[in-house]
């Protein structure tokens, strides 16, 4: 048993070390690509040789980051099968089929237009390769859009039907996989946050110029640019924020209640803008937090967009407990419940195998019956204790407020940027905006990351929310192995961010020394 | 187009040898050595397979 816990948590940190990795560069590459097609526009729309020289520094930072987006996204694909092959049989298409669409459109559709758009400015027309450009910011967005369709049928699993002959998940409403509400609010959640990461990035770096008092117009010319796309990325990442967490409301209850620190629910619950647990919230359920600055009926606003609906804590969800407006609790189906339809699929599956391999047609009718109808709980059967469902809740809290306090700030900031920008005349270039700009760039990444956290921390313990826990997905491998790749993997992926940042700061620097808007 | 581009390239040449250099030691080498497929390599078809992954989902996993 502590081996498999070994071999689990260890593929829970190698994945989570992958997919943060890949994280840092894909929400750049999404928005700096719409960015340098932009400029390119104004290039081609305008004739100015200026804005092809601005369009080619920033193309040649989104190629450096665009390498590393696509060698640490293979990693992740392979991570799939060599440490969860329990899980890749299980999803079957449901799974395969979105990453092979992303796989195949990355493959036709980015690689053949990433060629135009950074090797072909001399060899085919400028409307040509103006539509690479923008092509390659399309097929960069499609791309992120299956593998956002996968995770959201990971959180909210709909449009399929499990066949206990496969042992597997069988697609049964492509469409449903596809229009998930979950998969919708998400792609644009990452698409929008990627929009507001690179419009920062772009800031930040042209706020480094202006501090070193090189290419100034160059770098007001960016801002502008970099400022409105952030802006209206952030807002965008807002408002489908909120979409993000109805249907987390609705699908992932506990991942809400784990978010808010919220162990005893009530009617118009208030949501904490900023606030501290205490270092052991569940002993004292009624008082989790240490310090919170909370908004009056805020939470059931934010869901229900209605000031007295209830919202469920923890404790709640596990007693199956449900308080009307009128006051009055109701019980519906507990945690414990749910763990006995549970286990009633696992003995049924051990029942099927034993019938199908005496030839019991009757037995095998019997156990796919049950089966089937308890199958919305199989996860529940993995269950130890009905407090095994609880996620991580002090770093589901803390990544949550994270993002939404950063969120906030970037709103404000790049609010302020563009202000400054298009009417402020030479106030983008004090200093204190100028290193303000800088440090956002790390904010950004931390919100960015934040994100994340929160999505694939507050779905714990599930892969698959209620029908496979992380312990259950596990390949048979050794945790030696597991853990010695952990450690390859990180010390790998370092060396690429590490590669990475210097190459683009050693670019940027080289290139800034030179008149960016004249070079030939 | 990519042979020329790549042939010509000025920035980011390091960054792609360690990008190929990563994927040979991960592909190449550990996913040989350490990630044995098991489904695939230990089972002749696809029913044995579904056999196996019902016994493990159905006897373990659990904490």
């Amino acid at each position: 048993m502590s081996d498999l816990l070994g071999v689990v948590d260890w593929s829970r940190a190698q994945f989570a070390l992958t997919a943060m990795y890949h994280w840092l560069f894909v929400p750049l590459t999404i928005g700096l690509s719409l960015i340098v097609a932009i400029m390119e526009t104004i290039y081609v729309r305008t004739g100015e040789k200026r804005w092809k020289n601005i369009t080619k520094f920033w193309m040649s930072l989104f190629g450096i980051n665009f390498a590393c987006g696509v060698a640490t996204g293979l990693i992740l694909e392979f991570e799939f099968g060599t440490n969860w092959s329990n899980y890749s049989w299980f999803v079957g298409d449901i799974f395969g089929a979105p990453l092979a669409i992303e796989g195949l459109l990355a493959f036709f559709m980015e690689a053949t237009f990433v060629a135009v758009m950074f090797f072909g400015w001399n060899k085919v027309s400028r409307g040509f390769h103006l539509a690479s450009s923008w092509l390659t910011a399309l097929g960069v967005s499609l791309s992120a859009l299956w593998i956002l369709i996968a995770n959201a049928w990971m959180q909210s699993p709909v449009g399929m039907e499990f066949d206990p002959a496969q042992m597997r998940n069988v697609m049964r409403d492509f469409w449903a996989v596809a229009l998930n509400p979950v998969a919708i609010n998400k792609f644009f959640h990452a698409v929008m946050s990627g929009w507001a990461l690179a419009g920062v990035f772009v800031v930040g770096i042209s706020s480094w110029l202006l501090l070193r008092r090189r290419n100034i117009d160059v770098a007001k010319d960016s801002i502008k640019i970099g400022a409105t796309v952030g802006l209206v990325g952030i807002l965008l990442t807002m408002m489908t924020g909120h979409g993000s967490a109805v249907e987390v409301a609705r699908v992932q209850p506990m991942k809400l209640a784990a978010m808010e620190g919220l162990y005893e629910g009530s009617c118009g619950q208030d949501i904490v803008g900023i606030g501290v647990l205490k270092s052991n919230p569940a002993a004292t359920p009624d008082d989790p937090m240490l310090f919170d600055i909370s908004i009056p009926h805020g939470l059931s606003l934010l869901i229900d967009m209605n000031t007295t609906s209830f919202v469920p804590g923890i404790n709640d969800l596990i007693e199956g407990r449900t308080i009307t407006e009128a006051g009055d609790t109701i019980y519906g189906m507990s945690y414990a419940d749910k763990m006995v339809c549970g286990q009633k699929v696992r003995e049924a599956l051990r029942d099927y195998d034993t019938a199908r391999k005496t030839g019991d047609e009757t037995g095998m009718a019997t156990a796919i019956s049950t089966i089937k109808n308890n199958f919305q709980y199989f996860g529940y059967g993995y269950l130890n204790s009905p407090q095994d469902a609880i996620p991580p809740v002090a770093m589901t809290f803390y990544a949550f407020h994270i993002m939404v306090i950063f969120g906030g700030y970037l709103m404000l900031y790049l609010l302020l940027v563009a202000f400054m920008a298009f009417k402020g005349k030479n106030g983008i270039e004090n200093k204190w905006m100028c290193i303000l700009g800088i440090l956002s760039i790390a904010i950004v990444w931390i919100c960015s990351q934040a994100g994340w956290i929160v999505a694939e921390v507050g779905r714990q313990p599930w892969v698959i929310q209620d029908l496979m826990p992380t312990t259950a997905a596990i390949s048979s491998i050794q945790v030696s192995s597991v853990q010695l790749t952990f450690w390859v993997f990180a010390a790998i992926f370092t060396a690429l961010l590490i590669a990475e940042i210097s190459i683009m700061l050693r670019y940027i620097n080289n290139a800034s020394k030179t008149d960016i808007a004249t070079k030939e | 187009m990519y042979v020329d581009g790549f042939r010509n390239m000025t920035v980011g040449r390091e960054l792609w040898l360690l990008i190929i250099i990563k994927c040979i030691l991960i592909f190449a080498i550990l996913k040989v050595f350490f990630f044995p497929d098991v489904l695939a390599t230990n089972y002749d078809n696809d029913t044995e397979r579904a056999g196996a992954v019902r016994e493990a989902l159905a006897t373990h996993g659990s904490k």
